[in-house]
């Protein structure tokens, strides 16, 4: 057990802790108990910086299902550190939040202590595991405790649709994932990542291949919220707030972006993979970034805006993987920029969302809406609350000089390198890249000025709030204070974080591009020129500036055309009519009649019977070993099929039931002709007595009025019946004619009074080779006569349930 | 002999399981005992009926018929002998009860 494993593990354990120290202690928050666990963690991972820079992370295991190569064992690289720090990090700034958001007399804060935690340890098992198997575990854990948390306030009924349906796509997508890993393993022959990584050149022409790229693809696509499984993220807003900025925008989601961007190097080089991971990416970033404009909820807005931002980083993952095709050559290098602007943006996105999601949790927490038509004019009510959405705002809308202006010029470099590739297609479709990227970019700029502009400036609304807005109290600022001081520092300072992070988490997913000493030059640059990047950001803000002015008249794109068709409504049809369905389906075969069961049965009988007889080349009958018939038993056959063929015609019940016993008399008259006394004895009793009994009942019955009701002959009754019949005979003919060895009744023959010292071989069998079988026969006499005598005992006044 | 005992015993079988399709309890417990002759009837016939004596030691005789199955079907005919007149007595107490014996109108509720 190594301290990583004990990062991973000490939220699980102290979310235990949490849960019974919660209840107990009833004067402190919660939250000031969990503060110090990510807070920790974080120093713990910032200690480790400078052994990772030296690419020597370190691999730790721990047997847990030795036998199945199932281990717990993690792997600190690059990536996984990078992926560390944000979730410990943001871990405790939002821990910190929520202390002052989650009021501990109004909620059930340990509950939402525990959760946290638990999510929080899923997520560096998820980030830190080498194990694809213990990752999925992970990965599983994370979609629960997110379930849990975002129907935290369980009494709403949009909290329980939005965690159903968070819960249903991501685990829909997880499943796909474990499939996909399991192809994986059975191709490399391990369940460790980095063991699948170092085969990557034998397994890429495999047939599995391809089907487990697209599975894990799906497994990060629903976590990601990328298009089209992004629904259920604009509905996981329903989740306290602290929740939403922690999980839903810079920590969860990202696990699908950290999915791709670990198994890049198994996948990279690819052209599905690249049309894949950038045409998901580039799709999910325009189409976010359209309905992000048109929300009036900021929350639905941050949430379009988180879905719109994925897909930037997600597409910037996908451009890079082009970098492989190129393996060893100078161009390498080249396509590598799209991955450094991934990774940076992925740093920004966190920083900037967290801040802006717990500013807008302040405003709601302050005035009671986060309806974009009641705010407004809050400026100067709330000033250093405003300070730190514009600059979140302007950070997200890519403006000078925060981080994001710095990596969405890379993010442009990016796409315009893309756009002159010359293999994969990319010649005839790569134009779109840099033009979707560039009105996305657009859209993203309106909907961060309308995010600033409409809840700070303009005419405030006071009589439609419900509480006298004021500033925030401190406990409630640190957090986004820090995050948005991050976003400043990262603006003016981007390489601090170059070769601290940035660039380890490069050569973790890029491991082949750079011979050994090697280091990525990932030099960021405040200012870099006059050069087409510069000239499309300000084409951003000019265009965007236009269509903030006009959106804000016209309320342009928001026409209901747009309404009609979403992903909502398949979404929700595609559920109610699949439980429809599925109810219908169920009701069309389980109707309840007993004859409709029983022709199921026997016509299974008879189908499955008849292909076997027919798959096996028929059934020989070979006649020569058969007895010859006698006159005695020819007259009974004759008379036993002419009786029983009258039986499904008799209309009166005494008269059947005469007849069944006289079928059973020619019975016994069979077991005399074939030489079987003890059995004759035994039938001419029992069917006697079953006669008896029968007719016994027949005369107590109350009342006969369906009696003389006619029969009617059905057809498919008819039909089953006779095709059951004949499938039967084919057997007891097959049967009869094949005799593969001789039998072992020789033995009983010859031992019966020699061992048993009997000369009645049918009942020394019974009682003595073979006694076991009659005494349980014996139990099951037994059993009937209690059950019937039990049956008769019920007291028949007595009221039963269900029938009154 | 085997010939005609499978058709014997096909015929037993099809209007055994004509009569358990039916609607009326009491036509269904008879269906049940004749597809349960049909199934002894079978158990003999598959073990050869070749003639030989009885398989009673004392006759002394050259062959006797294959014991086995018999005592196969004896148990056979008590266990359905059993199950039988159990499934009577419940058939009469549901008569006695809900008044009905189709099983038609035996359904259980739509709302189940």
């Amino acid at each position: 057990m190594s301290l990583l494993h004990i990062a991973i593990l000490a939220p699980l354990f102290y979310a235990i802790l949490t849960g019974i120290i919660g209840i107990k202690l009833k004067g402190i928050h919660t939250g000031w108990l969990v503060l110090p666990v990510p807070t920790v963690i974080f120093g713990f991972f910032l200690s480790m910086i400078p052994i990772v820079q030296q690419g020597n992370g370190g691999l730790h295991e721990l047997p847990w299902i030795p036998s199945l190569g199932i281990n717990f064992s993690v792997y600190l690289d690059g990536l996984s550190l990078l992926f560390s720090l944000l979730i410990s990090g943001i871990g405790m700034l939002v821990v910190l939040y929520s202390i002052y958001y989650l009021d501990k007399k109004r909620e059930a804060v340990h509950r939402f202590y525990v959760y946290l935690l638990i999510f929080m340890g899923a997520m560096l098992g998820v980030v830190l595991s080498d194990n694809m198997m213990v990752l999925y575990g992970f990965w599983e854990l994370t979609s629960i405790s997110s379930f849990l948390l975002i129907a935290f306030w369980y009494n709403r009924e949009r909290s329980r649709y939005g965690a159903l349906k968070s819960m249903l796509i991501t685990v829909f997508g997880g499943l796909a994932m474990f499939t996909g890993f399991l192809m994986l393993s059975a191709m490399a022959g391990s369940l460790s990542v980095r063991e699948v990584i170092a085969q990557t050149g034998e397994i890429v022409g495999e047939p599995l291949f391809l089907p487990a790229m697209i599975l894990i693809l799906l497994g990060a696509f629903t976590k990601s919220a990328q298009f089209p499984f992004h629904i259920w993220l604009p509905d996981a807003m329903e989740a306290p707030t602290p929740v939403s900025a922690y999980l839903h925008s810079a920590t969860m989601v990202k696990a699908g972006i950290y999915l791709v961007a670990r198994f890049s190097p198994v996948f990279a080089g690819q052209p599905e993979w690249f049309w894949l991971v950038s045409g998901a990416g580039l799709c999910t970033l325009i189409y976010g970034s359209v309905r992000a404009m048109k929300q009036t909820d900021l929350k639905a807005l941050l949430a379009f805006s988180t879905i719109s931002q994925l897909g930037l980083i997600m597409s910037l993952f996908g451009l890079g993987s082009a970098s492989a095709f190129f393996t060893g050559s100078a161009d390498a290098l080249f396509y590598t920029k799209a991955t450094t602007a991934a990774v940076f943006h992925l740093i920004n996105h966190a920083t900037f969302k967290g801040a802006l999601f717990m500013v807008v949790g302040i405003v709601d927490h302050e005035t009671g809406t986060r309806d974009l038509r009641r705010l407004g004019g809050l400026m100067a009510l709330m000033p250093i609350t405003f300070t730190i959405a514009v600059i979140g705002a302007f950070s997200m809308a890519g403006l000078p000089p925060f981080n994001g202006f710095l990596s969405k010029e890379m993010f442009f470099t990016a796409v315009l390198q893309a756009a002159k590739m010359d293999f994969w297609n990319v010649q005839t479709w790569g134009v779109l890249i840099p033009v979707i990227a560039w009105i996305a970019s657009i859209f993203t700029f309106v909907y961060s000025m309308i995010l600033v502009f409409k809840t700070f400036l303009g005419k405030g609304k006071p009589e439609a709030l419900e509480k006298t807005p004021h500033e925030a109290p401190m406990g409630l600022l640190i957090s986004p204070v820090i995050l948005a001081s991050l976003v400043v520092v990262f603006g003016f300072f981007p390489n601090l974080l170059s070769y601290s992070l940035i660039e380890p988490a490069m050569a973790a997913v890029l491991p082949n591009m750079l011979s050994s000493g090697e280091q990525f030059d990932v030099h960021i640059t405040f200012w870099h020129g006059w050069n087409a990047e510069i000239f499309m950001t300000l084409g951003v803000i000019l265009i965007g500036i236009l269509i903030f002015l006009i959106f804000n008249k016209y309320r342009l794109l928001n026409s209901p055309w747009t309404e009609r068709f979403t992903l909502n409504r398949l979404y929700d049809k595609g559920l109610a009519g699949y439980e429809k369905g599925s109810s219908k389906v169920t009701k069309s075969y389980m109707t309840g009649s007993i004859r409709h069961y029983v022709i199921y049965i026997f016509a299974a009988f008879v189908l499955l019977l008849t292909y076997a007889i027919v798959d096996s080349g028929g059934v020989k009958i070979d006649t020569s070993g058969f007895a010859p018939v006698s006159f005695y038993e020819m007259v009974i056959i004759i008379s036993m099929i002419g009786s029983v063929l009258v039986l499904p015609f008799v209309k009166n019940r005494l008269i059947a039931i005469i007849i069944t016993g006289m079928s059973g008399y020619m019975v016994t008259l069979f077991f005399v002709l074939f030489r079987a006394p003890d059995l004759a004895l035994t039938q001419m009793i029992v069917e006697t007595v079953s006669v008896m009994l029968f007719l016994l009942c027949f005369y107590h019955l109350p009342k006969l009025r369906k009696e003389m009701v006619p029969l009617r002959f059905k057809w498919t009754n008819a039909i089953i019946s006779i095709a059951a019949g004949a499938v039967v005979t084919l057997l007891a003919l097959g049967a009869s004619s094949d005799r593969l060895f001789a039998s072992i009744s020789d033995y009983y023959i010859k031992e019966s009074y020699n061992l048993a010292g009997g000369k009645n071989i049918v009942n020394v069998i019974l009682v003595d080779f073979r006694g076991f079988d009659t005494m349980l026969e014996i139990m099951v006499l037994g059993i009937a006569a209690f059950g019937i005598y039990a049956l008769i005992k019920i007291d028949s006044g007595d009221e039963i349930i269900g029938l009154g | 002999m085997e010939l005609y005992m499978a058709l014997t015993i096909g015929v037993l079988f099809a209007v055994g399981v004509y009569l358990i399709l039916s609607k009326s309890l009491l036509r269904i417990i008879l269906g049940t005992s004749l597809v349960t002759h049909a199934i002894h009837l079978l158990l003999l016939t598959t073990a050869r009926l070749k003639t030989g004596a009885a398989p009673l030691l004392g006759e002394k005789a050259e062959s006797y018929v294959d014991p086995l199955p018999q005592a196969l079907i004896l148990t056979s005919i008590v266990i359905s002998f059993g199950v039988t007149s159990f499934f009577f007595v419940l058939a009469y107490k549901a008569y006695q009860r809900l008044g009905t014996d189709d099983m038609e109108e035996l359904r259980g509720r739509e709302d189940e």
